[in-house]
């Protein structure tokens, strides 16, 4: 049986290496954008103020993207080094898309983001604006493929398990890129990273026009950030409750923790506002419930019903059962790859298969698990309800306050009224929310999909390599030891730059750049 | 589809030795650079001319790698599996450099203080020797074996530990990958440097050139005596990739088969040590162009050596011969190598393009004089 302990420290690594990339990632995805967005300006206008804010800007992105960077080659390469099993069992399918979003986008964004630093003095205005763009467009499609890969692992579509190599292979690709998990999860990942982009804007911006200094520079950035993050605000809400749509039919229990609802309910089904769910009594205390809400937004309709935590519990157990007759056939042609009975018996009962492969935490054979080890095995498939309910919540309230964050900005920015200091305050404070609820956001993701790795395929602890624990002990310390140093250089540097601020050799004269400016900063006294 | 699976097979077998190559030639010359810095530039002006001929470039070549590693996954995944579970801690050393780097090219003169910049440049140093020392002693094991087996599930085992890599035949192999890459970071040193730097890089450039020759040939009698390996069983090259179903045995000598039967092949070993000699004539008659494309060769040659050695064998098993994944029996399925296939077709073509567009805008040497404030 697999060591539990080197489970746990996987599981560790990969979530500490990966929720660490994703501090890097949702700002490279925004700030590439917003960056193409200025100089934009500046081709278009000619105004010198417009490629200082770009270069400016771009020299926090590229210390930011360098760290996106460095911490991605991690995750490239972690599923060989700390998931072997996983790797050769979904390699067929998962391998693609991570190749060819190196084909098709990293390599776009990597190859160009030199010229986009070197190249100022040895481009034109607009090659080089092509070059930033470019270098968006390839940040934004990476995030594409990795996120097929990974809505591929919560809806394992286009694929079935090959008896005769002993893992998952693609039945159709079209299904795997266009699964709509996949393309949920991505709109909703870029606009969050499109907020955080803004965000970052808006509260260094802030910051400026608070300390009364770079005025000229933080006024225009200020108003850049506002439009574009009130847009991203509102794309990350909505698209979000797209994502909420598509995982009813594949994740229905991920869905059931997020609203701690223990059994089904008469459709259409109320949203759990607040409550704390107890998964000992199986019910959530103190629950404030929102009729008819939770219904509308998963199943767009009045009458069809939203599964409860037991009665998926139920089915679950269900699935063991058919999964062990799957496991039995597979064992049969493991040493007699010809027999046309198990052929036939493994066909008919294939899709439960990762179900009997829950039973291999407890016995080696899980044709010989007892009743009480199915028992377990089911219970092993409700995830922590508490946490997920929380985290969830957490995040869709970040949500609505972006919205209206960046409402009111653009508000104030638009309709030429004064941006009082206390709102530049909030703003400035405003900066940590996007990391806090991209990271909850992924949380809900990846921890909601527990047990399994792959979604009712291949369950998370049967994935890792076969390493030993001092192995994994010696490298999960030097991950912690290298990242928090890098963070630390990363942030002072980050602050140093902030700090200095750009440098004003622009060519606009000062006065005559204010006067053109919205009246909304002309008459705050900032 | 319009090719068979034994064609595809053997197509993602040479584009795997393709992407290696890629990797080797482009990234390679940033890592010899990374290594040379602190012999061949030793004020911050010289050193920061040195970084920035390689500022612009280091981190698209450096795609190759992940590419390398994504392609691996996709069309190999057994390959990915078994070999990057089995070299555990080398793989984290390799990441722990790949990680360092980026950081600091970007990092290092952004701080003024001699302390701060001396320290990223002997991280940097580390990033450049590190990955080259250790790809040279994964392929040394590879060339041997390595111990790992799978169970019926074809879960991988491997039963080696992280000092066991450290034997001399690989240690041999680590410094010719190391000597091979200097001697490519000294070429473009000499191509794209100008003033000390690129008269020290000649210097180095040389004596490395020297050792490469020595070591490749030394290396060449080492495997011509060391045990190889054969399939002895009938294989279906369109059959399902499950490499529990042939038999391998272990002979002396046996990686020297296809070179018997296929005698063009020794043009592949020759090419390395032309290479090499190719660029040490360009060192020392200073004609830069000759120099790059002749270390350029003996890398690309070098990385092909092993391949059509190995031919059909990509990893040995030592403990279990039987185990060992070989170009028939440990690719992905015939549809996926197909859409691979087709994806590298249409995008292969459009990254040559754009980075020989990036290549040209940068056309022309650093010189320390250049180095301004928008520069590394």
């Amino acid at each position: 049986m697999i060591d539990a302990t080197l489970v746990e420290l996987s599981r560790a690594q990969f979530a500490l290496t990966a929720m660490y990339h994703f501090l890097f990632v949702p700002l490279t995805l925004g700030l590439s954008f917003m960056i193409a967005i200025m100089e934009s300006v500046y081709v278009m206008t000619g105004r010198t103020i417009w490629r200082d804010m770009t270069k400016f800007w771009g020299l926090l992105f590229g210390i930011n993207f360098a760290m996106g960077v460095a911490t991605g080659i991690v995750m490239e390469f972690q599923f060989g080094t700390n998931w072997a099993y996983y790797s050769h069992y979904v390699g067929d399918v998962f391998g693609a898309p991570l190749a060819i979003e190196g084909l098709m986008a990293f390599f776009l964004e990597a190859t160009l983001v030199g010229l986009f630093f070197f190249g100022w003095d040895k481009l034109g205005k607009v090659q080089h604006l092509a070059v930033t763009w470019l270098v968006a467009l390839g940040s934004n499609l990476s995030a594409l493929w990795i996120l097929i890969a990974n809505g591929w692992m919560q809806n394992p579509v286009g694929s079935f398990f090959n008896p005769d190599t002993m893992r998952m292979e693609v039945t159709d690709f079209a299904a795997v890129i266009f699964n709509p998990v996949a393309q949920a999860k991505f709109v909703h990942t870029v606009a969050a990273g499109y907020v955080t982009g803004a965000v970052f804007v808006l509260a260094i911006s802030a910051y400026y026009l608070l300390r009364g200094r770079y005025k000229a520079l933080a006024k225009r950035s200020f108003t850049v950030a506002a439009s574009f993050g009130l847009a991203a605000a509102l794309s990350v809400v909505v698209l979000g409750d797209e994502s909420g749509y598509a995982i009813t039919d594949n994740q229905k229990m991920k869905l059931a923790m997020i609203e701690g609802m223990w059994h089904t309910e008469e459709a259409p089904a109320s949203f759990t506002l607040f409550g704390i769910p107890d998964r000992e009594a199986q019910e959530t205390h103190y629950e404030l419930q929102i009729p008819w809400v939770m219904g509308l937004i998963a199943t767009r309709s009045f009458s069809k019903e939203i599964p409860g935590i037991m009665e998926l519990a139920a089915l679950s157990e269900m699935h063991i059962r058919d999964g062990l007759l799957a496991y039995d056939a597979l064992e049969t042609l493991k040493v007699d790859e010809a027999n046309p009975e198990a052929r036939e018996a493994f066909l008919r009962n294939q899709q439960y298969l990762g179900y009997a492969l829950l039973l291999k935490k407890y016995v080696d054979d899980p044709r010989e698990a007892s009743d009480q080890q199915i028992v377990m095995a089911v219970q092993d498939s409700l995830p922590n309800v508490f946490a997920l309910f929380w985290s969830f919540r957490f995040m869709v309230a970040i949500g609505f306050y972006m919205i209206a964050l960046f409402g009111l900005a653009f508000y104030l920015v638009s309709l030429r009224r004064r941006v009082p200091r206390w709102f530049l305050r909030v703003s400035f404070y405003t900066l940590p929310l996007p990391w806090i609820a991209a990271e909850l956001g992924w949380l809900v993701a990846e921890y909601g999909r527990q047990p399994w790795v792959i979604e009712g395929v291949l369950p998370t602890f049967l994935g890792v390599s076969s390493i030993g624990i001092s192995d994994i002990l010696i490298s999960l310390g030097g991950f912690m030891i290298l990242y928090t140093v890098l963070a630390v250089i990363e942030v002072r540097l980050m602050l140093k730059y902030i700090r200095q601020g750009p440098e004003e050799d622009s060519g606009d004269d000062p006065a005559k750049l204010d006067a053109g400016l919205s009246p909304a900063f002309a008459k705050s006294k900032d | 589809m319009i090719f068979d699976y034994e064609m595809l097979r053997l197509i993602w077998w040479a584009l795997l030795g393709v992407l290696l190559v890629a990797f080797a030639v482009t990234d390679g010359f940033d890592m010899g650079v990374a290594a040379l810095l602190p012999a061949v530039a030793r004020s911050d002006g010289q050193r920061r001319q040195v970084i920035n001929t390689v500022g612009p470039v280091w981190e698209g070549n450096q795609v190759w790698f992940i590419l390398g590693g994504g392609a691996i996954f996709a069309a190999w995944p057994a390959l990915y599996a078994v070999s990057f579970s089995g070299f555990y801690l080398a793989m984290f050393l390799i990441l722990s450099a790949l990680i360092i780097r980026p950081v600091a090219f970007k990092f290092r003169s952004k701080r003024d203080e001699p302390a701060w910049r001396a320290r990223w440049d002997a991280a940097l140093c580390f990033s450049g020797v590190v990955p080259a020392l250790i790809f040279g002693v994964a392929v040394g094991n590879v060339l041997q074996g390595v111990p790992f087996h799978f169970d019926s599930s074809l879960r991988p085992f491997y039963t080696g530990s992280f000092f066991a890599l450290l034997n001399p035949f690989a240690l041999l192999c680590g410094l010719v990958s190391l000597a091979m890459l200097m001697l490519h970071g000294a070429t473009w040193l000499q191509i794209k440097a100008d003033g000390e730097p690129a008269e020290r890089a000649r210097k180095y450039g040389m004596i490395a050139a020297v050792v490469v020759i020595v070591l490749f040939a030394i290396g060449g009698f080492w495997v011509s005596n060391m045990d190889g390996y054969r399939i002895v069983t009938a294989m279906d090259p369109q059959g399902p990739s499950n490499p529990l179903r042939k038999e391998v045995v272990s002979e002396a000598g046996m990686w020297l088969n296809n070179y018997r039967t296929q005698p063009l092949l020794w043009l592949v070993p020759l090419a390395g040590f032309a290479g090499a000699v190719l660029a040490l004539m360009g060192l020392f008659w200073r004609v830069g162009a000759l120099s790059f494309l002749g270390s350029k060769l003996s890398v690309a040659a070098i990385i092909t050596t092993v391949g059509v050695s190995m031919f059909p064998m990509i990893l040995p098993s030592s403990t279990d011969p039987g185990h060992s994944l070989t170009v028939w029996d440990s690719s992905s399925s015939h549809y996926t190598l197909g859409v691979m296939l087709f994806a590298t077709v249409v995008f292969l073509p459009i990254i040559l393009l754009y980075t020989a567009w990036v290549y040209k805008v940068l056309w022309g040497k650093v010189s320390e004089s250049d180095v301004n404030k928008d520069m590394y």
